[in-house]
């Protein structure tokens, strides 16, 4: 266990959604190198309270990686530096004493921030709630094993169902869209034989919700790199695929395949 | 003064109960369901799969969460798997063997109806959640893949690689957004509840506060369903979320809502050890991976050498040794306590010699690399991450650390807690895993809360209600409630100490875990008990809060939870003192046997402990619902 | 607040409005945010209306384009056989399909439709342009650190407008003689194609405006022929590493055959 000395943190404060905000700088002069990004943090608000000053407001909550709250744009990379990472498995011994750690919320016009470093991605939601699911009311299924699932499909399923609902797709895309996220979700579903019935209903629903809040995809792949499940670009060209479909399909005719 | 606890366990044979219950039970026709209004706080897998299910047959929904989405709950977490008496791998699984082992494994102190019936729906949930297209790991052939679990002789648990917690969550948010989507819930997201309300003893809706203006206000309806989870993070470190609470069910407690079994909390073998002071949280390893690490501490205390050069003579794999027939797959209690005794003899591994080892080279050399990565990949990526060592070579360092708490609202048959109209549902209420839970069964319990339990129940409780009007918000006990809720966040705020909720919830933590942690000592306990009110005094005297309680104030939140943690920890520890045997995870250790297995005392402790507030959590009234076993027999158990 | 079973089900605005507050009040819940339906329309506006749909459209004018960049180039590559074999091959090209067609037609229906994709790219970038500078207001205030997004694709606006630009003056130039020095006969003459080209590049400024413009259109190529797979759901990981390499493959074809030329009339091996 090594200490880490004089960390300058400029980390970006605002009061609420309308405010001005501006970046204010701190130094954090010890902290361990087991620690965590986000106690590193914590331990900064320890000190703001005894300050008396206000603590700064970041979400966060499993500390696992897989809850999906936590966020932050760290030195101009969403979650951090290091690849597949979320901000709360960020850990100091990926930084150097001495080292200037810069902090800003995520920006997106979807991601409206709250407070400080927080920011509301019910956006997200919306787009699952437009045709993110399988209509399958409690109680009527079918023995699990009746619907076989070859090895590779479910494993391409889960590949895809791994998103947790961060939002670094979007923030760290230049143009500030959510079209890994949203594919992520219809991949998934969609590749599934539970999932064929609302198929195409699915993709064009989810796409208008996402087209309703977010920019366009031109590409870049900055998503998938920041992305801490590392979700594939795959997913994008499968949506956009499927999203044709949803427009020129015949659906009454679905069951031919 | 005690209060008649009445479980409404329904007449006929254990395995007819359920199906009895269901065709008495009233029903509420399909056009006025629309007339009652449920309320639902919390949207985990209990949550959600109950605020989902109620909306598709018909009722109005609001469902709370503190949550900006309800895809962040706690059960997102769970890693290892869900298990169910479906017998797809033919070794000798059914329902009755599913109920067997879940009596034992809690230790014969849950309650025979409600788990076999857990059993009983076991098989239904993962139909549902298969259909909903949960992407369990499948066969070759395209059936579905199973793994087994600590206290299981059997392979019964499902699993989506180690994420099973997160696509169950993700399968019942998905069909509770469907019906956000189609206006069948409303949902609250970013709302707490603070408050219960309750009149002429029926409880008639919930007060919150908005966390991001930290507005207060009521909200009226038929039924109200606490799916909040679980209180482990009393203890300040433990691998919940760090937002994990007890608010929702304290307050419900305070209100008359009976808090049965505080003491019953999980501790869970696998975790990785404390790095330093600063920690936040612990993180687990799914016990799954002890299907394939075998756990081990060098011979020899005080061995400083890195497992490498430590020869296999020198190694004590003490699971196998000491519990042949079920080795590295022991109950967790069991698993626990015994790597609790090496690390304190002075056996632990790791900087801080506060870990055992769990050793995947065997496994390595057996599978070969790739399907061990397959099957942990992800597992042993997060390790590497937290830990900062490869366990593809080295082996990892796990330590028992706290995880899940059996204790919770009282319920009966129907879940109903002792407040008619307020239900509890998930690892809120105190559950069907008796003294202790067995690995891949919480989200089995969640979920059968959810989905098949609580709909039947709650139209049952509904139905004679009908057009009976309910009191509004504008009735002075919801203006009572908001006031007081108002002046607790503000007193709160006006207190101008001089330390912060969290140094409060670590000292909390401190004690609760010393004493009212793995063992537990009558000393120990009586310790506690004096020491947390003179902690609690200087919490209520010397806390800082800074910032308004206008717009989001996460200082201000945590306040309030710490505030309520107290109060809990004081029960627990009273509990515990209380119960003078060892069961399941609770262990006294005055109650052991000659070879230190826990000693149940059945003839005097053969009970659910529910506590009724009075107004002191020390001073709790205690009552008891005496188990009665006709179908399992009461036996010590062995994992030998 | 709400009171006790008044039917509370209303139909929402799909906006997450709902969720942050805008002024202090109280938040309404989430609802009913999927019940609005959308209207029906023809099924090109349908899908050209949303950013996945212009995409199709950016990609299959873009495919249009990159055919007639490739073959204009092919059909360049006859200026080393001198100038009548290029003169002759302008000539060719006006009698397309003559005499099932008459003179001249085919050729203008392939401008058509070469101006109508250039529009129809055009329109594309820029309505998306304006959806991506719409959907992030504020930018970040502290420096970005990409880790794959390139110069290439973060300039497509810029390689394409700079291409298009060259385009107009290119035209100007060669096709409208506009700003073409005057042929033998003292004025533009069209149809001497190899004469107009060496005159023009024998000019090291448009030489080099040619050159850079056309350096820009290889690196517009090099992520949209790529990027076009994407966009049109060509995606299969049996095939996704072939697309790299085709990408590169063609800029590099269709560059390496243009620059060729103004270095041969600057170096003197394609003279009058
Ligand atoms: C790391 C980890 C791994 C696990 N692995 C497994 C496993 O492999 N198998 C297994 O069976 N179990 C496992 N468990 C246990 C299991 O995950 C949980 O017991 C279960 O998910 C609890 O679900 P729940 O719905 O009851 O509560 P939660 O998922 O905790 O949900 C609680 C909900 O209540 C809301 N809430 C709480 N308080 C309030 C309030 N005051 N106001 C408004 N809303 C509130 C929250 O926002 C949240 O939506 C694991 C647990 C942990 C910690
Ligand atoms: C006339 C000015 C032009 C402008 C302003 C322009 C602009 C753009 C923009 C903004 C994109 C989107 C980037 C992306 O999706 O990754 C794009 C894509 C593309 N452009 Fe252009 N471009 C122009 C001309 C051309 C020309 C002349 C060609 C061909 C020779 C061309 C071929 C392509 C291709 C193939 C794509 C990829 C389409 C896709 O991804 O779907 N563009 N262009
Ligand atoms: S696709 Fe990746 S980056 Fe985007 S929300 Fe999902 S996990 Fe986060
Ligand atoms: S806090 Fe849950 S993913 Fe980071």
């Amino acid at each position: 266990m090594n200490q880490l000395t004089n960390l300058k943190l400029k980390v970006w404060r605002q009061a609420g959604p309308e405010t001005k905000g501006h970046f204010e700088s701190y130094t954090v002069d010890k902290v361990s190198d087991e620690a965590s990004f986000l106690e590193m943090l914590d331990q900064l608000n320890e000190r703001l309270i005894s300050e008396g000053k206000e603590a700064i407001v970041f979400d966060h909550d499993c500390r696992e990686g897989i809850c999906g709250t936590c966020s932050l744009m760290i030195n101009g990379r969403a979650h951090g530096p290091q690849r597949a990472t979320t901000t709360c498995q960020l850990h100091m011994r990926t930084f150097k004493s001495g080292d200037e750690i810069v902090i800003e919320p995520w920006r997106a016009a979807a991601f409206p921030i709250i407070k400080d470093l927080m920011v509301d991605r019910a956006s997200f939601d919306r787009i699952v709630e437009a045709g993110g699911f399988i209509t399958a009311p409690t109680g009527g299924a079918p023995d699990a094993n009746l619907i076989l699932v070859p090895k590779p499909v479910a494993d391409a399923a889960m590949d895809s169902a791994a998103c947790i609902g961060c939002g670094a797709c979007v923030a760290a895309c230049p143009n500030g869209a959510a079209n890994l996220f949203t594919g992520a979700k219809i991949s998934h579903l969609n590749v599934l034989p539970q999932g064929q019935s609302e198929r195409y209903k699915r993709a064009e629903a989810m796409v208008h919700a996402m087209d309703d809040q977010f920019g366009s995809c031109t590409n870049h792949g900055e998503c998938s790199a920041a992305c801490p499940k590392e979700i594939s670009l795959d997913v994008i060209a499968m949506m956009n695929s499927d999203f044709r479909k949803s427009k020129s399909k015949n659906r009454k005719a679905l069951s031919r395949g | 003064m005690s209060t008649v606890l009445n479980a409404k366990v329904p007449d006929g044979e254990l395995r007819d109960k359920w199906d009895n219950y269901k065709a008495d039970a009233k029903l509420v026709n399909p056009n006025n369901k629309r007339k009652f209004k449920v309320i639902v706080v919390g949207t985990g897998l209990a949550g959600a799969s109950a605020a989902a299910t109620l909306a598709e047959l018909g009722y109005q929904v609001d469902a709370f969460t503190f949550h900006d989405s309800a895809r962040r709950a706690h059960s997102i977490a769970a890693q290892g798997g869900i298990n169910a008496a479906k017998n797809y791998q033919g070794d000798g699984d059914s329902i009755n063997r599913l109920f067997v082992d879940t009596i034992k494994g809690g230790d014969f102190r849950s309650r025979e109806s409600n788990v076999h019936r857990l059993a009983q729906v076991s098989v239904d949930i993962i139909d549902q959640m298969v259909a909903q297209g949960v992407p369990f790991a499948r066969e070759y052939g395209g059936m579905l893949d199973n793994r087994s679990f600590g206290g299981a002789q059997v392979s019964r648990t499902f699993y989506a690689r180690g994420q099973t917690g997160q696509q169950l969550l993700l399968g019942a948010y998905q069909q509770l957004s469907r019906q956000v989507g189609l206006g069948g819930v409303r949902l609250f997201n970013r709302t707490e509840l603070v408050d219960i309300v309750v009149i002429d003893g029926r409880c008639s809706g919930i007060v919150v506060r908005d966390l991001l203006t930290g507005e207060i206000t009521s909200h009226a309806a038929h039924a109200v369903v606490m799916a909040t989870g679980g209180y482990g993070n009393v203890f300040f470190l433990s691998t919940n979320a760090m937002n994990c609470n007890v608010t929702a069910a304290w307050r419900a407690h305070r209100r008359g809502a009976m808090f049965a079994n505080p003491c019953y909390t999980q501790i869970h073998p696998t975790c990785i050890p404390q790095s330093d002071e600063s920690q936040s949280k612990l993180t687990l390893m799914s016990e799954s991976l002890r299907n394939d690490g075998r756990v081990w501490v060098p011979k020899n205390a005080d061995d400083s050498r890195s497992a490498e050069q430590i020869p296999e003579s020198e190694r004590d794999y003490y699971l196998e040794r000491l519990y042949p027939s079920y080795g590295n797959l022991a109950p967790r209690d069991i698993s626990s306590r015994a790597a609790k005794r090496l690390v304190d003899k002075g056996h632990g591994v790791g900087p801080l010699k506060n870990g055992v080892n769990l050793d995947f080279s065997a496994a390595i050399a057996r599978l070969g690399r790739d399907v061990v990565e397959e099957r942990y990949g992800n597992l042993f990526q997060m390790y590497e991450r937290i830990a900062g060592e490869d366990p593809y070579k080295t082996p990892m360092r796990i330590y028992p650390a706290t995880h899940y708490t059996m204790g919770g609202l009282w319920v009966d048959y129907e879940l109903g807690t002792t407040v008619p109209g307020l239900y509890a549902a998930g690892e809120a209420n105190f559950s069907d895993h008796g003294a202790n839970r067995l690995g891949a069964s919480a989200l089995m319990q969640g979920l059968a809360d959810g989905y098949f339990v609580l709909p039947y129940t709650i139209s049952n409780g509904l139905a004679p209600l009908l057009n009976k009007p309910v009191p509004t918000t504008d009735h002075p006990a919801f203006v009572q409630a908001e006031t007081e809720a108002r002046e607790r966040f503000n007193g709160y705020l006006n207190i101008k100490g001089t330390r912060s909720p969290d140094w409060f919830h670590r000292e909390l933590g401190k004690i609760i875990w010393d004493y009212c942690g793995m063992e537990r000592t009558q000393q120990g306990l009586e310790k506690a008990l004096s020491e947390l009110p003179a902690l609690y005094s200087e919490f209520k005297k010397d806390l800082r809060v800074t910032g308004t309680g206008e717009s989001i104030n996460q200082t201000l939140e945590k306040a309030g939870r710490v505030d309520d943690f107290f109060q809990l920890g004081m029960l627990m520890c009273r509990d515990a003192l209380d119960r003078e045997e060892s069961c399941g995870a609770h262990f006294r250790s005055e109650y052991q046997t000659d070879d230190g297995e826990a000693l149940r005392n059945d003839e005097e402790f053969c009970h659910v402990s529910a506590y009724k507030w009075t107004g002191d959590p020390m001073a709790a009234e205690l009552n008891k619902e005496q188990l009665v076993y006709e179908t399992a027999h009461l036996a010590t158990r062995s994992y030998k | 607040m709400s009171g006790g079973c008044e039917p509370t089900t209303s139909v929402g605005t799909a906006s997450m409005a709902q969720t942050i507050t805008k002024s202090r009040g109280a938040r309404e819940p989430v609802t009913g945010t999927a019940l609005s339906s959308r209207k029906k329309r023809p099924f090109l506006v349908d899908i050209y209306s949303t950013a996945v749909g212009k995409k199709y459209a950016m990609a299959i004018s873009g495919i249009a384009l990159m055919g007639f960049v490739l073959f204009h180039m092919i059909g360049n590559l006859k200026m080393y056989y001198g100038a009548y074999e290029l003169n002759n091959y302008a000539a060719f090209l006006k009698e397309l399909l003559y005499p099932l067609a008459p003179k001249g037609a085919v050729l203008w229906i392939l401008r058509g439709g070469l101006l109508a994709m250039l529009v129809l790219h055009l329109h594309a970038a820029w309505s998306l342009t304006v959806m991506n500078r719409q959907a992030r207001p504020v930018q970040y205030q502290s420096p970005r650190d990409y880790e794959v997004a390139n110069f290439a694709s973060r300039t497509m606006r810029y390689s394409g407008m700079i291409v298009f630009s060259f385009l107009v003056w290119h035209l100007l130039d060669l096709t409208f003689g506009v700003v073409n020095t005057v042929g033998t006969e003292g004025e533009f003459v069209r149809e001497e194609v190899y004469q107009n080209v060496v005159r023009s590049f024998d000019r090291w400024p448009v030489a080099a405006f040619y050159i850079l413009a056309n350096l820009l259109l290889g690196i517009h190529l090099r992520h949209g022929a790529w990027s076009l797979f994407q966009s049109l759901g060509w995606n299969n990981p049996r095939f996704n590493a072939w697309r790299w390499a085709f990408a590169t493959g063609f800029s590099l074809v269709v560059v390496i055959g243009n620059i060729s030329f103004p270095i041969a009339v600057l170096a003197g091996i394609v003279k009058v």
